[in-house]
């Protein structure tokens, strides 16, 4: 197969843009409506792919202007609570870099240290590039990333692959998307350890914790995905669920909220089982009772209570 | 003597984005990219050393490109091949080959005639020592 050249755009550069247009084009307005549906809270989040989109746009356009353009580095760090979101905004925002044009394929890697350290010497290079050029033309998301470093052990290997990361990072940066992503204080310290990586990632993006009105909404759209509602004095309940949930520990935000859904439909289930002898109707099948939810342990101190009492 | 072995030898060498659009290519057909090397190019050579492991679940070329260019670091003086290997039950066998990599003094071959017993003749490759190899 040869290759015929085939006449560039950039030959004679545009000088108008209908940006409404090229948004449309381009797939942005779709993508960050359904983003902005999907998602609950995390505005901050929001905005910077908002941002991120703009500039993808706008660069875009810039190319076939003629104006002077450098490839936006992309790579990111996601930082928050558990269950604030990370790996569900890597997701999409792995979708969304790809409309846009700015990674090829689209797909995740998804890994962690286990994935790309490893266990003697000589072992870890391979390892980690096998990874990269699995993920090249996406996204390579590195879930709890600060266990690359071991502060404690100078000769563990992950330092071997944080190297090739970098390398790989700074040189290929058209082709690959690196996430990494972890609990706040940590990758902090994990970045204060290792600068390099700090200053190659342009975007540094922290994830909020969920007000308890967010929490309900996330409950409720979790329900409706499992084709449940909440009947009015169940869903007054959960509210008091989700604010003595907020305090005790091992409070994991969206992630907590999700294992209470499970667990309700559970006790709905086991509900229902108790009395064999009527006749259900959909609506019994798919209302949760404040029973459901007011059973949980939550409301009788805590769910982990040997730790929660001092 | 420009050695004509695989796809696309008669055509002039390959640049780096045809080959990134071939590997492309054996990449959308699910094949594994495998990237070998040799400095013992004969025809009837057929097993070339591997430059680590076949290439499997890659989604992009990017990644074969690079493990290319490293090879091309170290194995510059060899002539480097890259193959596409269909693992689909059926084929199980190489479905592309092509050199992307020749050293700057090529190998010679010369095919040496002998005749046997009854007149038949029987062919032989030989490869020229290098000194002799005009450039």
């Amino acid at each position: 197969m040869l290759d015929v050249p085939h006449a560039t755009t950039t030959e004679h550069s545009e000088t108008q843009f209908d940006l409404r247009k090229e948004a449309e084009a381009a797939g942005i307005t779709d993508t960050l409506q359904q983003l902005d549906q999907e998602l609950i809270g995390l505005k901050p989040v929001k905005n910077r792919v908002r941002q991120i989109a703009s500039l993808l746009l706008i660069e875009r356009i810039r190319q076939r202007a003629g104006l002077a353009s450098a490839p936006p580095t992309l790579h990111m760090s996601f930082t928050g609570n558990p269950g604030t979101g990370k790996t569900t905004v890597a997701l999409r925002m792995a979708k969304i870099l790809h409309g846009l044009g700015f990674v090829r394929r689209g797909q995740v890697i998804s890994v962690t240290r286990d994935d790309l350290v490893g266990q003697y010497i000589g072992h870890t290079a391979p390892k980690t590039k096998e990874i990269l050029k699995k993920a090249m033309g996406g996204v390579l998301f590195i879930d709890e990333a600060y266990y690359l470093h071991r502060p404690d052990n100078e000769r563990d290997y992950g330092q071997e692959a944080i190297e090739i990361l970098l390398q790989v990072m700074e040189n290929q940066r058209e082709d690959l998307v690196v996430i990494l992503a972890g609990y706040g204080e940590r990758m902090t310290s994990f970045f204060a350890s290792n600068p390099g990586f700090r200053s190659r990632i342009a975007h540094h993006i922290e994830f909020p914790d969920y007000a308890e009105a967010e929490l309900l909404v996330i409950a409720e759209l979790m329900l409706k995905e499992r084709g449940y509602r909440f009947s009015a004095a169940a869903r007054e309940a959960f509210e008091k669920y989700i604010a003595l949930r907020r305090t005790q520990p091992f409070f994991s935000n969206a992630r907590s909220i999700r294992n209470a859904v499970d667990r309700i439909r559970l006790r709905q289930a086991d509900r229902l089982v108790s009395d064999l002898d009527r006749m259900l109707d959909v609506a019994d099948l798919e209302t949760v009772d404040p029973a459901d939810v007011l059973a949980s342990r939550v409301f009788s101190g805590g769910a982990d209570t040997r730790s929660a009492k001092p | 003597m420009k050695l004509t072995q695989g796809c696309f030898s008669f055509l002039p060498d390959l640049t780096d984005e045809q080959i990134t659009k071939q590997v492309q290519y054996c990449l959308a057909k699910g094949w594994a990219v495998n990237i070998e090397f040799t400095d013992d190019p004969h025809p009837r050579n057929t097993y070339w050393e591997m430059w680590g492991l076949p290439m499997f679940d890659l989604q992009d070329a990017a990644g074969v490109m690079m493990e290319l260019a490293e090879c091309r670091r170290v194995y510059g003086d060899r002539y480097i091949r890259i193959s596409g290997f269909d693992s689909s039950h059926g084929w199980e066998s190489v479905r592309i080959s092509f050199l992307v990599n020749r050293p700057p003094q090529e190998a010679e071959f010369e095919l040496v005639r002998q005749e046997v017993g009854g007149r038949a003749i029987r062919y032989t490759t030989v490869r020229k020592p290098a000194a002799h190899a005009s450039a």
